[in-house]
């Protein structure tokens, strides 16, 4: 997976009005724009935030379904498991790359991220308490994912859009294992069946809430959208996918956990119940069931690794002073 | 003259060595020392399972009553598995989980070279994928042994006490049996003493670059073979196959 409605950039920018409206001009023009390239400091920094929280997600994401890894129910499951988990480190790995094109190191956001103070998709601080829900994030959460980065695969930052292209390929074929392990379960036992309801019903509410804040609270929408980093605003994305997920909700015989969801002819789309956007902020904030152990796990990481890459780099040192000599 | 029972207790040594080395790797997942390597352990895991998962099938198919490649991973109890007890063991630090692969895939990258004239062609089939993994996993591995090794003074203290952790569970992937006498005499298994030629170049190239001491093989702990394991292994079931258990007969 993911990227999220992005949450707290800051698109400000100080660059004098001719050069803003240069770059404007480029922009409009779709031209893709290149790490050597001039452009303002507020689209610098909302890419670099973007991007980072992006990579953080595929990162982190390897944590609830790796939860699975040792418990998948079939070696076939169990292998194409770790295939997707491995994918999402691939994502993690080649955004960390667009990133450091901005000029942001991969230990720079390594350490935001493990301090807390970076953010990621807040999808990824609920748990994944059953093999459910190892479908219900490939089908959903990989499915919220590519409803948001498809645009983004038409992004103004060249290495973003790029990075995006290949991804969103890996992305949709973890979307269709996804459905495919929920298939099984909704077509298997009672007790199968029950425990795919079950996690749909936990998962509904957080998925929609990957989108981000409604539009009339997100108040990077219409610079990123302005700039191209974006292209539709939350709630669009998050109508795109509604509309998407029902119907494949009602051929696996599952029923969405919204007795206000309804078909409305006339918008030509569903409408939908409430979001809880309190429980939304908690998560963000660092309250939601799984932030501390989520981070907590990166840290321990990152901790107990130092040893090895300090001497990875002690090794490479000597190897390059013994070419020398 | 090896038999179909040899051939099946081959495939499941072969295959339970595999499989719980590959479950053992895929506890890092997430957990690696630097993203790269959250890629490589899993990499690595992926081909050890799909090695079992060729072995589990193709003795299923030689039984033919009908069980699946997953009744032999998630509806055997601990002894009746029947892998060396080195990959069992718990991961332990990186230098541990990279120095276990190490020996692993520098004592299985023979057997599979030797398993490519095997007279029996599946496994022989099977030998020309696995023996390019298996040549992968020793240069993954073995570069990592020598980036310990010769590294910082805690990465060689930590290396030191993995060979030394690891040390006692060597000799087993060298005994011979008269299932493993038969297998051989009817050129299904590759010759042991060949093996282990090979075995202990790969490994003295490696230390001497790492700078560990020389490996001194010697007869320690085993059992694995007739499914006398250590306490781990319950532990490591009791997870792998708890959606099976929890969940007879079910298709996933
Ligand atoms: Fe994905
Ligand atoms: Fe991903
Ligand atoms: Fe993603």
């Amino acid at each position: 997976m993911y990227s999220q409605g992005l949450i707290g950039a800051d698109g400000r920018t100080v660059e004098d009005e001719e050069f803003l409206t240069r770059f404007q001009a480029r922009i409009d023009d779709e031209q893709k724009i290149e790490p050597n390239d001039e452009m303002p400091e507020g689209y610098r920094r909302t890419l670099v935030r973007q991007i980072g929280q992006h990579a953080h997600s595929e990162i982190v994401g390897m944590l609830p379904e790796g939860n699975w890894v040792t418990r998948a129910p079939s070696l076939r499951r169990k292998a194409s498991l770790l295939a997707k988990v491995q994918d999402e480190g691939g994502h993690g790995l080649y955004l960390y790359s667009a990133a450091e094109t901005l000029g942001v190191s991969r230990e720079q956001m390594t350490e935001e991220l493990i301090d807390g103070t970076a953010k990621y998709s807040s999808i990824f601080n609920y748990p994944t308490l059953s093999w459910a829900d190892i479908g219900t994030i490939g089908w959903l959460v990989d499915g919220a994912a590519i409803m948001n980065q498809i645009p983004l695969c038409r992004c103004s930052y060249g290495p973003y859009a790029r990075a995006m292209i290949r991804i969103c390929k890996e992305e949709s074929f973890h979307q269709r294992q996804g459905y495919e392990i929920v298939m099984t379960l909704a077509q298997g036992s009672p007790a199968q069946k029950a425990m795919a309801q079950e996690s749909l019903n936990r998962f509904w509410q957080p998925v929609l809430m990957m989108f981000g804040p409604p539009d009339g609270e997100s108040r990077n929408t219409d610079q990123s959208v302005k700039w191209k980093i974006k292209r539709f605003t939350n709630d669009e994305l998050r109508q795109k996918f509604v509309d998407a997920t029902v119907p494949q909700a009602e051929y696996l015989g599952l029923t969405i956990p919204d007795p206000d969801l309804k078909w409305n002819e006339q918008r030509q789309g569903y409408d939908f119940g409430p979001i809880d956007w309190d429980e939304f902020w908690r998560v963000v904030k660092g309250n939601g069931p799984m932030n501390r152990e989520r981070v907590a796990a990166r840290r321990k990481a990152w901790d107990e690794g130092a040893w090895v890459r300090e001497a990875a780099l002690a090794h490479a040192a000597k190897r390059q002073a013994q070419a020398a000599e | 003259m090896a038999g179909r029972d040899d051939l099946l207790a081959l495939l499941l040594r072969i295959g339970d060595d595999h499989l719980i080395l590959g479950h053992r790797l895929s506890e890092w997942c997430g957990h690696a020392p630097m993203l790269e390597e959250d890629l490589a352990l899993p990499n690595m895991a992926l081909d050890l399972i799909g090695t079992a998962r060729m072995c589990y099938g193709y003795a299923a198919e030689i039984e033919g009553d009908g069980r699946s490649e997953d009744d032999y991973a998630f509806l055997r109890d601990g002894t009746d598995f029947r892998h060396i007890l080195m990959v069992e063991r718990p991961n332990g630090d990186f230098a541990f989980t990279i120095l276990r692969q190490f020996l692993f895939a520098a004592y299985m990258h023979p057997v599979w070279d030797g398993l490519t004239g095997s007279t029996d062609a599946r496994l022989a089939d099977h030998a020309g994928k696995a023996v390019k993994e298996m040549a992968y996993h020793v240069r993954h591995s073995g570069e990592w042994v020598i980036r310990l090794g010769d590294g910082t003074e805690e990465s060689a203290r930590r290396m030191m006490a993995a060979l030394d952790e690891l040390a006692p569970y060597i000799g087993e992937m060298f005994e011979s049996d008269e299932t493993a006498q038969r297998l051989v005499t009817a050129g299904l298994l590759a010759d042991p003493d060949a093996v282990r030629a090979t075995f202990d170049g790969t490994v003295s190239r490696t230390f001497a670059m790492a700078k560990l001491p020389s490996l001194d093989v010697t007869a320690g702990i085993s059992g694995g073979r007739t499914g006398r394991h250590g306490e781990v292994l319950g532990h490591l079931l009791a997870e792998m196959q708890f959606m099976q258990r929890a969940y007879p007969g079910q298709t996933w």
